[in-house]
């Protein structure tokens, strides 16, 4: 198939979309990590210490809401460039 | 690659989800009637062992039963179940297909025994998805292909490809599906008193009648079903225990205040002088065994005669005494003698080291000494984070399951609900170690030893690897360096923590099954449809006629599953060093050429080669050199420190088992208070009971499995490693 030009920016758009929640994904997982002593001893949140917060709930929920909000975000991206494969509902 | 068996997509798709909704709520409905059916029986006196067997053969009825109803021949049906399973219910598949065994029951006993970081595994299992969703599910989707080797073969082009991506995929599925088979054979004869053979086999025969007889199909839909029973399972004692200890049904937001009193709680454990004195105690057995390290031959001397003289007390007390213990010891040489007794020393000394230590602070992020030791702990976790990740990014039997989608979109929705349908157990299971931990500590510690909690004696009487309470400063009240327990003993034993009738422990035990059938279901169809579809049908003959096709897989799948329980009743090592060997061999062979496949245009064939070979090669090699690989033969092919991954057999059947020996010098040597070797009464203990037969076999053990420091007997893993 040959690619146009639409392709092609609907192909970026889909990268910076993607390096985005990548982004989001690293800061959550590994920067909180490595800051995690600092975190714990920083605050506390609903009772937790911040990291413990985060490693067990917080960083969870945050995948969660990434995987969502890609999965929205291309699904008007889609129907925008028309290629999406149409409602099978 | 068009929809195949859906000529009137726009129809019979809605009607499909609308009767699937239907279909699943009254499921859904029927499970939890089925429940009160047997609470209210159990009322009337029906007995625990009827009450497993209900659970038992009820639910892998019920699976069988699905199977059945979903046969099929037809090809696009048995590979991707027609490509018409909505998202929601794919991710709920995909849920029960991803949380094995060590899921369901390790989990929440890893983060019991090793509080912040157990958490490694939590961050790890989770977000793993994301990669799936970001990198994955909807290029493999948009490619349409059957298989993941299918995918590379297309994408690179080539036979070559098809045949490494056959290799890595079946390498990695087989390890984890023996996991997986372990699992079931162990909660089976749990949960029925079954030997662990029969639990093997009565669990296999579920899962064969639904993948063989309806593949992904089959698959599919039993491990909606499955999911359903499981999280229904996990959920059930966490709520209870949670209105217990922060008065709201939904503690998984509340726990952060147990939390707290936990910390209290430690603190006022570590400062406790009769806690004090028992770790004193401890403190002072591992100087001596350290001086005994020094004097090897004055030690060796001394142990031969302890064993001597345990013998003849044993033979006199007319127990049932290992004959091969005494013999395997004189039979030795003294230089392999010497060799070993220092190597299991060492093991003993830093068991009883970790016992001398106060209780580490629940919440505290890598612990250690210094700051060189914390920020080794650190690099640790975030290894652990990593390999699993990239783990769960790259096992086939995962990204298969987006294939079954009926679109593109479908497939970024399924990564979505898959996320939250694990979720839900993944963020329960910290809250749970919080709550049993904080229930143990103010509840079992201090209790008088006259007077132990009902649930703890009876886990202590039933299998003292999972709980061992001995009084070593002989006061009577039980302090918490006198408790030994084993991970898996949180999930197993919090129904009766929280005082729930025993229906409730059926119902975790039927919950365990499901998530270890369903990933045994998974993999052993990856691995039979590899087998059939990519090195049968596309390299041996591309004409096979596809009624050929659909029964050479089914034919398979029996010949996998037959090999892997054949390979399981070998028991070798545990459950998680398996599933992490998975990860590891999946995430260093696959991920990199999947994900440049699809995003970098010039990645070409021999470069996808020449990457997956070297990424499964580096792997194995560093899991042969450093873990007695396979648990069986390994330490004879290369010098290792044998006994890793603790596993425990039942004496008797382990005369040439090299694992055995140098553990069971460990234990005897240990047997005045330290290793409890099980054969041999520990003076003083009151618990240490013989463990019975292959049913309270090897479950899954800590320490050891996460490739600590400490790499000998489950006993001593756990000294090392509970708090």
């Amino acid at each position: 198939m040959e690619l146009s030009a639409k392709h092609h920016e609907y192909w970026r758009k889909n990268l910076v979309i993607t390096a985005i929640l990548f982004a989001v994904w690293f800061v959550f997982t590994f920067v909180e990590i490595w800051f995690a002593r600092e975190l714990n001893s920083s605050m506390t949140f609903l009772g937790f210490p911040l990291a413990f917060y985060f490693s067990a709930q917080g960083s969870l929920a945050i995948y969660v809401a990434l995987i969502g909000i890609y999965a929205l975000i291309m699904k008007k991206l889609d129907k925008e460039y028309g290629v999406d494969e149409g409602d099978l509902e | 690659m068009k929809e195949i068996s859906n000529e009137h997509p726009a129809f019979s798709q809605s009607t499909f989800n609308r009767n699937l909704k239907k279909y699943y709520t009254f499921y859904t409905g029927g499970f939890i009637v089925f429940l009160l059916a047997l609470a209210v029986a159990e009322q009337m006196g029906m007995s625990r062992a009827w009450i497993g067997y209900w659970f038992l053969f009820a639910t892998i009825g019920l699976y069988a039963g699905i199977g059945w109803m979903t046969r099929t021949t037809d090809v696009a049906e048995y590979y991707v179940a027609g490509r018409r399973v909505p998202s929601f219910f794919n991710g709920m598949a995909t849920g029960a297909d991803w949380m094995s065994a060590a899921s369901f029951i390790g989990m929440a006993g890893t983060l019991f025994l090793s509080g912040f970081d157990g958490l490694a595994w939590v961050m790890g299992w989770t977000g793993g998805f994301c990669l799936v969703a970001l990198f994955l599910a909807p290029y493999l989707r948009k490619f349409g292909q059957f298989t993941i080797p299918d995918f590379l073969a297309e994408r690179y082009g080539g036979n070559i490809v098809r045949f490494m991506g056959v290799i890595c995929a079946i390498t990695c599925s087989f390890v984890y599906v023996v996991a997986q088979i372990y699992g079931v054979g162990l909660i089976v004869s749990r949960m029925t008193g079954l030997e662990f053979g029969v639990g093997v086999f009565v669990g296999l025969a579920g899962i064969l009648v639904c993948a063989m007889l309806g593949g992904m199909r089959a698959v599919t839909w039993t491990q909606v079903a499955q999911y359903i029973v499981l999280i229904i399972a996990y959920l059930t004692p966490v709520v209870w225990l949670g209105v217990k200890h922060t008065g709201i049904p939904v503690p998984q937001f509340a726990y952060g205040y147990t939390l707290q009193k936990l910390g209290d709680v430690e603190k006022k454990i570590t400062a406790d002088p009769k806690e004090m004195e028992v770790r004193k105690i401890f403190a002072d057995r591992a100087a001596a065994g350290r001086a005994a390290l020094a004097a090897p031959d004055k030690s060796y001397a001394e142990g031969k005669a302890k064993v001597e003289k345990n013998l003849a007390d044993l033979k006199a007390a007319n127990a049932p005494a290992d004959e091969d213990r005494g013999g395997g010891e004189s039979g030795c040489g003294l230089s392999r003698e010497r060799e070993r007794r220092a190597r299991c020393s060492g093991r003993r000394e830093a068991g009883l080291a970790a016992r001398a230590a106060p209780p580490r602070p629940h919440a505290q992020a890598f612990p250690g000494k210094d700051e060189a030791a914390q920020n080794t702990a650190r690099l640790n976790f975030i290894g652990i984070v990593f390999c699993m990740m990239f783990g769960t990014a790259a096992l086939p039997h995962i990204l298969m399951r987006y294939y079954t989608t009926p679109s593109v979109q479908e497939a970024r929705t399924s990564v979505f609900w898959s996320l939250v349908c694990i979720f839900l157990l993944y963020f329960t299971a910290p809250c749970l170690a919080v709550l049993a931990k904080y229930d143990m500590y103010t509840n079992l510690v201090g209790s008088s030893f006259a007077s132990l909690p009902a649930w703890a004696s009876a886990w202590a009487k039933v299998d003292p690897s999972l709980l061992s309470i001995v009084d070593i400063n002989k006061d009577g009240i039980v302090q918490l360096a006198e408790i030994v327990i084993g991970g898996d003993l949180i999930v197993l034993a919090t129904p009766e923590i929280a005082g729930l009738p025993y229906v409730v422990s059926g119902l975790v035990a039927a919950g365990g099954l499901a998530a270890a059938l369903s990933t045994a279901d998974g993999l052993l169809l990856t691995i039979a449809n590899a087998l059939a579809h990519d090195f049968y049908y596309k390299l041996i003959d591309p004409t096979a006629s596809t009624a050929k096709r659909v029964f050479l897989s089914k034919f398979l799948l029996v010949c996998a599953a037959i090999t892997a329980a054949y390979v399981t009743s070998l028991k070798p090592g545990d459950i998680l060093f398996l599933v992490g060997a998975a990860f590891s061999l999946g995430a260093s062979s696959f991920f990199p050429c999947l994900v440049m496949g699809i995003f970098w245009k010039r990645a070409s064939k021999w470069g996808a080669i020449v990457g997956m070979a070297a990424g499964l090669g580096i792997c194995v090699y560093y899991m042969v050199t450093r873990y007695p690989f396979f648990g069986i033969n390994m330490p004879l092919l290369v010098r290792l420190e044998p006994g890793i991954g603790g596993h425990v057999r039942p004496a008797g059947e382990h005369d040439h088992d090299l694992h055995r020996e140098p553990a069971d010098a460990c234990a005897i040597e240990g047997g005045a208070g330290a290793g409890r070797a099980r054969a041999l009464p520990e003076p003083g203990g009151r618990y240490g009971g013989q463990r019975s037969a292959d049913s309270l076999g090897p479950l899954i053990h800590d320490k050891a499995r996460f490739g600590g420091p400490c790499f000998c007997r489950i006993d001593f893993c756990w000294q090392g490693d509970w708090r």
